[in-house]
């Protein structure tokens, strides 16, 4: 294949990926209520109102809550699977990882009605729990990807010759395996973060009455003097999105350049 | 070779190990392996890939557990006991540099819990760089090393404290040529001065060779031989140790009559020959045999030699130069194959070519039988 | 020690007690609920109050009412759509940054490929159908351009909407893997093609694509299955033309109360998705194999004719033995013969 129009297409398909979300900040600004062109002039109103939605604040701290509490719990257990899976043969091996990597290809809404059926079932309520007990199922496996990669990056001996040369292992992890999984580590906690923080179908199921930040949006979105608000409100979201990505790309990379390694490209 | 005979004696051993078997599942890695290994000698485990060194020298620094037998170091069954609790420090083959610390963090790494003053512990680690050659490298960052160099800091890193075993694990196979035979001479050096035990794997029958005071020969989780350089290679206990170590020629033959310390055979290419028992492991029955006798053991008579006690007539089929020896295929009267050859170069002797028939003497004392 | 002790000294042992806390919790979180539904699926709920004797009702409701059907053959044919848009477009793009992008770029190519993956999935959706509106912005360009007259109509508020929305959210999803294979191709094979020979088409066509099959097949089954499913886009952009299957389940669970349907559709979709993933891959590897043995013209002849089969039986089934029995002997055989190819028909050459 030729490198000309290959390129030209790659930056076309790039360019059509983000169109969408460049209208994002221009509507955002804009000072018109309908979402079409022309555009109208310049404005900070609808952010301004933002400040003043005590509905929005709430879910945004909901939010906030649940994005903590999935990112560190998805990691903590991310960990001892990238860990089994990269350290340790067991009977049943690939079944069992395949099996806590499914949420990645199953259709949210199935993980969302059968946890809701579950709690219907057990008479419990729906809420701040039980979105994060979703969310961190979802997060799972991405915390798993990033950090197989981590540990499959560091060489095993190492963690041997720490113990050969007298350490604990609880002492070798400490000093050699945390230092060189740290990276990996933030990198998981700073996506899960953000995959809870936009995860919208399970929070939509099981939010009851306390709605996250997406579930705020969708109800919304039926108002349409409300649309310019949405614009600004996503504007935000996605600075912060990006913002946290590209966070978590440099601790990736500084990961690597500290274990002296190659970049093979990506998480995943 | 190392000349050890009039240094060592018999000193006592340091570690003992007694029908030591292993099984991974159904595989069975070690089979009764029983051997003693001498304080302050230099000894190798030789063995093709698989033969289970690997496994032997790990399970000796506590990194495999062994199905049965014993394995005591300075005297202690070292059953149950962990390797941060063994006397014996790991050189990995990869050498497992710690990435993230300095070259005086990682040299310094095992000293974290010992009762010495940090100036102390400055200057142990000083003094190891310096004994491997490393003096200036301390602030280093470990992963911009050479492969040399990170093998240099694993070394210094295990001796730093002072175990009383060394235990290496193919430590030479990650470098090339040159740099193998440059560390080869070091290793020994710095055995020397420090005076521990090393126990060397490798599956390079040269490396073994040069280095070690006496070498264990692997094949298939069993020990094959175990003895000084010297007699590995004259005395190989079978024809599959022969093979392994250095090359040999092997003549197909018959033995025709044994009895009081003599063996009498027929063979291909060398005609009648009576053997002293010694020359063969093992029980010399009637039959089909085969000799063994090394390239060396042959010498061509360039035009104008002495005449000798046992002569042969052959032709040459194949010239090897190697610059300091020629090897020839030379291919002998009677003999099924060629037999493999060598002669130095020395100014006036030129080097024979394809076709040509040439005179060769050679010693029965040089034979090996085979049965 | 004793034995117990030993399997849990061993590697094995060590293994499963460190997986088992992630492992337990999807066994509590995921294995259980989804359990859950399957059981619920067999019964019935009147009102407020659940029926628990065993019962295939909803079963038989679910592949005998033609809205069910519909829907179900709309999400498939839907996502059978994104997947084909999304792979095919995907693949010059992950072709580019493996062999065209410098190394110590890519990273960067795939960064800001994924960024968007990031950002919320609604805000996304609901992006599209600004732009798609009557009064959006691509109606409004085209007018501008004087390419038409009157705002299109046909680009939003139906499958076509949900179409060219799903294809753009799960674009990254198909870069990936297929780069990752592309990757994984020596390119000294590509070296030693050429050296024999072959022109650049042809060394990419009997070397590159074969080996990149497998990234192929994985963006191929990581678009489809979550596509099938998805709630989001049918609702915003898909009017009453672009409803999929997870916005009836929804609407049973939510507004008709009627949780073991919305559970028994769920399973069937689940079902339905699994086993022609299998049939296709299956009948991917066997179409292949006869290709190579018998020729390209058998092979193409043995795809239609099953695929026309299928169809006539799908639309004369009903009649003669009731939808309930076409739909479930469809599957059985076509699994049946899913089940036959793997087991007789070896890996082909591109790895499938």
């Amino acid at each position: 294949m030729k490198a000309r129009p290959l390129a030209l297409f790659a930056l076309l398909y790039l360019l059509v990926l983000y169109a969408p979300i460049m209208l994002l900040p221009i509507f955002a600004f804009n000072d018109g209520t309908v979402i079409a062109f022309p555009l109208r002039g310049f404005t900070t109103e609808w952010f301004g109102l933002l400040l003043e939605t005590p509905a929005l604040h709430r879910a945004t701290r909901n939010s906030l809550v649940i994005a903590v509490s999935v990112a560190v719990l998805a990691t903590c257990l991310g960990l001892f699977a990238a860990r089994a899976a990269t350290r340790y043969r067991f009977p049943a091996k690939t079944g069992i990882l395949g099996f806590i990597m499914l949420p990645l290809v199953l259709p949210e809404v199935i993980v969302a009605i059968s946890l809701l059926v579950v709690l219907m079932q057990l008479g419990l309520d729906s809420g701040i729990w039980s979105i994060i007990a979703g969310h961190t199922l979802l997060c799972i496996p991405f915390s798993v990807a990033i950090l197989q990669g981590s540990f499959a990056n560091m060489d095993q001996s190492l963690e041997e010759a720490a113990i050969d040369l007298g350490e604990t292992p609880l002492s070798t992890f400490r000093l050699v395996t945390l230092p060189l999984v740290a990276p990996g580590i933030v990198a998981s906690l700073l996506i899960c973060f953000t995959i809870s923080l936009d995860e919208f179908i399970i929070a939509f199921f099981l939010s009851g009455n306390a709605p996250t930040l997406p579930v705020y949006l969708w109800g919304q979105l039926r108002f349409p003097a409300r649309l310019p608000m949405i614009m600004a409100l996503g504007t935000i979201l996605v600075v912060l999105s990006i913002l946290l990505l590209v966070i978590a790309e440099t601790f990736r990379r500084r990961g690597l350049r500290r274990a002296g390694l190659k970049d093979s490209g990506g998480f995943l | 070779m190392r000349d050890t005979s009039s240094e060592r004696g018999e000193a006592p051993a340091i570690v003992t190990l007694q029908a030591v078997e292993k099984y991974y599942g159904e595989y069975h890695a070690l089979r009764g392996i029983s051997a003693e290994i001498r304080q302050g000698e230099f000894f190798s485990l030789l063995g093709p890939s698989g033969c289970g060194k690997t496994t032997l020298l790990r399970a000796i620094a506590g990194f495999e557990d062994i199905s049965s037998g014993s394995i005591r170091l300075d005297g202690r069954d070292m059953e149950g006991v962990a390797p941060n609790r063994r006397p014996t420090n790991l050189v990995f083959q990869s050498y497992a540099i710690f990435p993230h610390l300095t070259v005086a963090q990682n040299v310094g790494f095992g000293l974290r819990k010992a009762q010495m003053s940090a100036e102390d512990k400055r200057r142990a680690v000083g003094e190891a760089l310096e004994m491997v050659g490393l003096g200036d490298f301390g602030a280093r960052a470990a992963h911009a090393l050479s492969g040399g160099q990170r093998q240099r800091v694993a070394l210094a890193r295990a001796l730093i404290l002072k175990p009383r075993v060394l235990l290496l694990d193919e430590p030479l196979s990650a470098l090339d040529k040159k740099m193998r035979e440059v560390m080869q001479v070091e290793l020994i050096k710095l055995q020397r001065e420090v005076g521990i035990t090393f126990i060397l794997v490798t599956h390079d029958q040269e490396e073994a060779l040069v280095m070690s005071d006496r070498i264990a020969v692997m094949f298939e989780g069993g020990i094959a031989q175990l003895d000084d350089p010297e007699t590995l290679y004259r005395r190989p206990s079978s024809r599959r140790v022969a093979e392994f170590i250095g090359m040999m020629n092997f003549l197909p033959a018959r033995v025709t009559g044994s009895g009081s310390g003599r063996i009498e055979a027929e063979v291909a290419g060398l005609g009648r020959v009576t053997l002293d028992a010694g020359q063969c492991p093992g029980e010399a029955h009637p039959g089909a045999a085969a000799v063994g006798l090394r390239p060396e053991s042959l010498t061509i008579l360039f035009d104008g030699g002495v005449a000798h006690d046992r002569e042969v007539r052959g032709s040459v089929a194949e010239v090897t130069y190697y610059g300091d020896m020629t090897y020839y295929d030379i291919a002998l009267d009677g003999a099924p194959d060629t037999v493999s050859v060598s002669a130095r170069n020395m100014p006036g002797r030129r080097v024979l070519e394809r076709g040509e028939t040439t005179t060769l003497a050679w010693d029965p004392r040089a034979l090996s039988l085979f049965c | 020690m004793n034995g117990v002790t030993r399997a849990l000294r061993s590697e094995g042992g060590k293994g499963l007690i460190m997986v088992s806390p992630p492992l337990v919790y999807a066994l509590l979180l995921l294995a259980a609920p989804l359990a859950t539904i399957v059981l619920f699926s067999f019964w019935t709920q009147n009102f407020l109050d659940i029926d628990r004797t065993f019962t295939i009702a909803n079963y038989a409701e679910a592949l005998s009412d033609p809205l069910y059907r519909e829907l179900m053959l709309r999400s498939l044919r839907i996502s059978a759509s994104v997947t084909a848009v999304t792979v095919i477009l995907a693949f010059p793009v992950a072709y580019f940054i493996s062999f065209h992008v410098a190394p110590q770029r890519k990273s960067l190519w795939l960064f800001l490929i994924t960024i968007p993956f990031w950002t919320s999935y609604l805000i996304r959706v609901f992006l599209w159908r600004v732009i798609l509106a009557f009064d959006g912005p691509v109606n409004g360009s085209l007018m501008g351009l004087g390419v038409i007259d009157e705002p299109l109509t046909f680009i939003l508020y139906n499958a076509n909407a949900v179409i060219i929305t799903l294809a753009h959210a799960f674009a990254p999803f198909a870069i990936l893997p297929i780069f990752v294979s592309l990757e994984k191709i020596d390119r000294s094979l590509l070296e030693a093609a050429r050296d024999l020979g072959e022109s650049k088409a042809m060394t990419f066509l009997r070397v590159t694509l074969p080996l990149a099959m497998p990234g192929v097949l994985a963006a191929v089954l990581i678009v489809s299955i979550p596509t099938v499913g998805d709630y989001v886009t049918p609702r915003l952009v898909g009017g009453s033309g672009g409803t999929m299957i997870a916005n009836m389940i929804y609407a049973q669970i939510f507004d008709l109360n009627d949780r073991p349907m919305g559970a028994t559709l769920a399973v069937l979709a689940m079902a339905i998705v699994a086993l022609s993933l299998l049939w296709l891959i299956a009948r991917i590897r066997f179409w292949l194999w006869l290709a190579e043995g018998r020729g390209v013209w058998i092979a193409l002849a043995a795809g239609i004719a099953e695929i026309l089969a299928i169809r006539a039986i799908f639309m004369l089934g009903p009649a003669i033995v009731g939808a309930p029995g076409t739909v479930l002997g469809l599957l059985a055989v076509a699994t049946l013969g899913s089940v036959l190819i793997f087991v007789k028909v070896p890996k082909g050459r591109a790895g499938i």
